[in-house]
């Protein structure tokens, strides 16, 4: 039997006003894959904090037993001094410096303060053959996708001896391809003997990879499950703490005539002028009508969108764009956002919010005529506007005057929507929607997105989470490497078949 | 990185416990405008202290507001570029170049018509916005770093300044009527109305605390202003609560515009008992007005704050985000060359080194007005009070006779402690 690696017992953290974590028990044997689930701010991100001793000993209640021994943490170095290491979800690496500068940053091998290079170089391609990343050392970072990225994090977690791996939702920006690859490196760590802690909004993979799974609602420890007993129901009901009779609402399409239609839509690259990334779409969108649009990471969905809505990407852009049959200039986001047109970002945090100002100026940014006359600021006419959406999307804030960045994922993306809904669009354009948020409010945004189709707007939805398309959408086109690959619709589509479509349009792309 | 909101399974008594949150924060919100009112205080009753009383004597008063009113002026417009996330180092260059155009266009220069103060001073602003709108276009269209671009104007209009004024030379005497913007007082229309009549003591001399007289234009000003300041405030919580909103708390309220008020009225009536209301306080307070207005209440005002916090964002919320770039920028080379003209007016010529400089200290005025370095984040009345608490320094340390070396380390370190406070307060939130 696996003896135990550690154990957190009755930890409780209060922060002014909240009790964040409360009597919260954790137990992970050695040598498991052990998953945490929880919806956001129940309190998966503190316990590991607790952990990890960003947190110090002190500031919380509870004992903390690491490989039999009972841990006071001054600090993140007393922990990782015990081989325990936390790989957070925005990851911690210099863009401009290289790979191998990067994974031995603030522990150079270097003797009175002269790095040797030739060590560190041998050190770090030991360590990319481990992770399976091949990259040349002197690479940097800025160059790299995020599934390397995230490769990069590992290697350097490897170089600190590490004894018990944390991982917060690693697979959160990757692509389907990366995440399995992902996934398979924890399991082959496993093999080696190593332990794991994997925090994770997918099911699909906690399910897949997992030996317990605890999860955690409201600051409280739910229950903790084997492997056998794993169903994504039985997490689901326990995580909400009701039954998802259904992930996706219930909805009745109807469909009018075509409101939006893109022809012949080409895009080159912003920086590498002769790349051309979008390469003739046609594509359209009806009244009342979700389509989906699925594809990999990197199949340019987003550079699409983005070049559509008022050439925010892209040079040399090309094609018409008809709104209602007519021929309309989306050339600037003013004038695309005049014309009826909204693009909801897949990075609310980069491109969506304005994360030092409250809820209640970004939930109008976009829209400032709405509150506004002759140029001056109608004050409650905009706090009206505020609270209104505010319990439009149920964005859960004791006030619209909370700052945007300190309110969790799927607030956030509320908040970003609700400043589009302001905006009243004709077509709405809906990039990863629920990316790095919870079951329940990923619930509340399709409940969302069905009632603005039955509204009888265009909704077109950018996954590449393929339940989710298959769930929400009507019709779904299918994009790789820049072109359109497959049109279904979505009674008709399966994981299978817009795979198969991805697959074939590789082979036309390559012939 | 995010701080995970509290779970709130009680979203449907939020409702209800809003109301003293709402009290609550507004008063941690303004905690830091409040403290620094506050710090501006006790830094006037520490030097009122060590001046033996000369602080606030009425033709100290005076010099006060017109040896620093050009810093406030042109932190106005500070203020602006560093949320729009930028920063202006050209200022004081600017503002000596203006004040050497000026000089030369009323006095060397024979321009007929352009030489009338009013219309070579109306040029002269307009010239300041030609130099903010071509730093500007290489920043907003060509992403240069603003740090970079007005170091290059710092020293291209100091360099012009001089060569303006025939190499270390001064252009002068300004016309009188000139000179009146910043050491004339507004004219007296209503008459004065003598408080306590002068009495003469054996010596021939009139005895303390006699001979008070009142320039009463400047007093009915004072009121109505304060007037205006209370009434606006109560239709305002009036507004607010018609429509079911919480205001802050009344007695909040009523506290901050009793001191407001108090404080004004002190202030007018020791200018009264001088010369009345200098004309350049008169004009700065305009300024000052519109500035609140344009950061609270317009929309471009908004926009400016949203370019700064997050520009990708503003972009894509259909900001056109250079445009509105080269507006802050136009915007502040019209204050800095106002900044240049009232520096002209107050010496009475052009001198080379007019408004050396000035650009840290404009600067150093808007920081401890608690604005970010990061932009997105400042406001204009704390940006006013910085830049009174710089003046005030300076003052107060030139009555007490101090070292202008040691005055500079005085400042270097109230600047400094400013933002540790601010970092300090934030890190405890």
């Amino acid at each position: 039997m696996a003896s135990t690696i550690l154990e957190m017992r009755d930890i409780t953290k209060t922060f002014p006003g909240v009790k964040a974590l409360s009597n919260v028990t954790l137990s992970v044997e050695e040598g498991e894959i052990h998953a945490i689930v929880g919806e956001n701010g129940a309190g998966k991100s503190t316990l590991m904090k607790v952990l990890s001793g960003v947190y110090p000993s002190g500031t919380y209640d509870g004992t903390i037993v690491f490989r039999g021994q009972e841990c006071q943490f001054a600090g993140i170095h007393d922990s990782e001094r015990l081989g325990i290491v936390i790989i957070h979800q925005e990851l911690a690496l210099v863009p401009m410096l290289s790979i191998a500068e990067n994974i031995f940053l603030g522990n150079e091998h270097a003797s009175y303060g002269v790095i040797d290079w030739n060590a560190n170089e041998t050190r770090t391609r030991a360590l990319l053959k481990k992770v399976g990343l091949d990259e040349d050392p002197k690479t940097l970072i800025t160059n790299i996708g995020v599934g390397k990225q995230q490769l990069v994090e590992i290697a350097k977690a490897l170089s600190k001896q590490v004894k018990l791996l944390i991982l917060d939702e690693p697979t959160a920006s990757l692509s389907e391809k990366d995440s399995q690859a992902l996934l398979d490196l924890l399991l082959e760590f496993k093999r080696q003997g190593m332990t794991s802690i994997l925090i994770s909004h997918k099911l699909n993979e906690v399910s897949r990879v997992a030996d317990h799974v605890t999860v955690i609602r409201d600051g409280q420890t739910i229950e903790t499950l084997a492997r056998k007993d794993v169903t994504e129901d039985r997490i689901v009901t326990s995580m909400v703490g009701r039954s998802l009779d259904d992930r996706y609402p219930p909805r009745e399409p109807k469909i009018g005539e075509v409101v939006l239609e893109v022809k012949d839509w080409s895009v080159y690259h912003p920086i590498h002028a002769e790349r051309q990334v979008i390469k003739g779409i046609d594509l359209n969108v009806r009244r009342g009508e979700v389509v989906g649009i699925a594809g990999l990471m990197g199949a340019g969905r987003t550079e699409f969108a983005m070049s559509l809505f008022g050439r925010s990407w892209g040079r040399r852009i090309t094609g018409t764009v008809l709104l209602d049959g007519k021929p309309v200039d989306v050339s600037t986001v003013g004038r695309a956002v005049d014309r009826g047109i909204a693009y909801v970002t897949e990075d609310r945090k980069t491109y969506g919010l304005n994360l030092i100002d409250h809820i209640k100026h970004n939930v109008t940014a976009a829209n400032m005529k709405g509150v506004s006359k002759r140029g001056v600021i109608d004050d409650l006419r905009e706090l009206a506007v505020a609270n209104e959406y505010r319990a439009k999307t149920n964005i859960r804030t004791p006030s619209v005057y909370q700052l945007t960045g300190n309110l969790s994922g799927g607030n956030q993306q509320k908040v970003v929507l609700s400043k589009w809904l302001f905006a009243d669009p004709e077509v709405l354009i809906l990039d990863e929607p629920t990316r790095g948020i919870d079951v329940g409010a990923k619930y509340e945004i399709y409940t969302i997105i069905a009632r603005l189709a039955a509204e009888g707007r265009a909704i077109i939805v950018i996954s590449s989470e393929m339940p989710e398309l298959l769930g929400i959408s009507d019709r779904i086109y299918v994009m790789n490497e820049g072109r359109i690959v497959g049109e279904m619709a979505a009674s008709e589509a399966s994981q299978e078949k817009i795979m198969r479509a991805i697959i074939r349009g590789e082979g036309k792309a390559a012939s | 990185m995010t701080v995970e909101s509290s779970p709130s399974p009680q979203t449907g008594v939020a409702q209800d416990t809003h109301e003293p949150r709402v009290a609550v924060s507004a008063l941690v919100t303004n905690l830091r405008e409040y403290g620094l009112v506050l710090a501006l205080i006790i830094i006037m009753l520490f030097f009122q202290f060590t001046t033996d009383g000369t602080l606030f004597k009425p033709l100290n008063l005076s010099n006060l507001v017109q040896q620093n009113s050009f810093i406030i002026v042109m932190a106005l417009g500070m203020l602006l570029v560093i949320v729009a996330g930028h920063i202006d180092l050209s200022v004081g260059s600017v503002a000596g170049f203006i004040g050497a155009l000026g000089a030369n266009m009323m006095v060397t220069w024979q321009l007929g018509l352009l030489s009338n103060p009013l219309v070579a001073s109306i040029v002269c602003l307009l010239v300041g916005a030609a130099i903010g709108a071509a730093q500007g276009y290489w920043i907003a269209y060509h992403r240069i770093p603003s740090f970079i671009v007005t170091l290059g104007g710092m020293l291209i209009f100091r360099g012009l300044c001089q060569a303006m004024l025939g190499g270390g030379l001064s252009v002068g005497p300004l016309p009188v009527s000139f000179k009146e913007l910043s050491s004339g007082f507004i004219p007296e229309l209503l008459g004065v109305w003598t408080l306590v009549p002068p009495t003469v003591n054996a010596a021939g001399k009139t005895i303390f605390g006699s001979g008070v007289q009142l320039q009463m234009t400047s007093v009915i000003l004072g009121l109505i202003g304060v007037a205006a300041y209370a009434w606006f405030g109560l239709s305002a919580r009036r507004t607010r609560e018609r429509h079911g909103y919480q205001a802050e708390p009344f007695a909040l309220f009523v506290a901050k515009t009793l001191i407001v008020s108090l404080l004004t009225l002190f202030l007018v009536y020791q200018f009264a008992i001088y010369k009345g209301l200098p004309i350049v306080l008169v004009v700065m307070g305009l300024l000052i007005g519109l500035f609140v207005f344009v950061t609270k209440r317009m929309v471009i005002g908004r926009r400016v704050y949203a370019l700064g916090g997050n520009p990708k964002a503003a972009q894509l919320s259909g900001i056109k985000t250079e445009r509105l770039t080269l507006y802050v920028f136009i915007n502040m080379g019209v204050l800095s060359a106002l900044g240049g003209l009232i520096i002209a007016a107050r010496l009475g010529q052009a001198v080379p080194a007019a408004g050396l400089g000035s650009e840290l200290d404009v600067i150093a005025a808007v920081f401890i007005g608690g604005a970010s370095a990061m932009g997105g984040v400042g406001q204009v009345i704390a940006t006013v009070v910085g830049g009174f608490i710089m003046g005030v320094m300076n003052n107060g340390m030139s009555i007490m006779g101090v070292n202008v070396d040691w005055q500079q380390v005085v400042k270097g370190l109230v600047l400094l402690g400013a933002v540790v406070f601010d970092v300090y307060n934030k890190n405890k939130a």
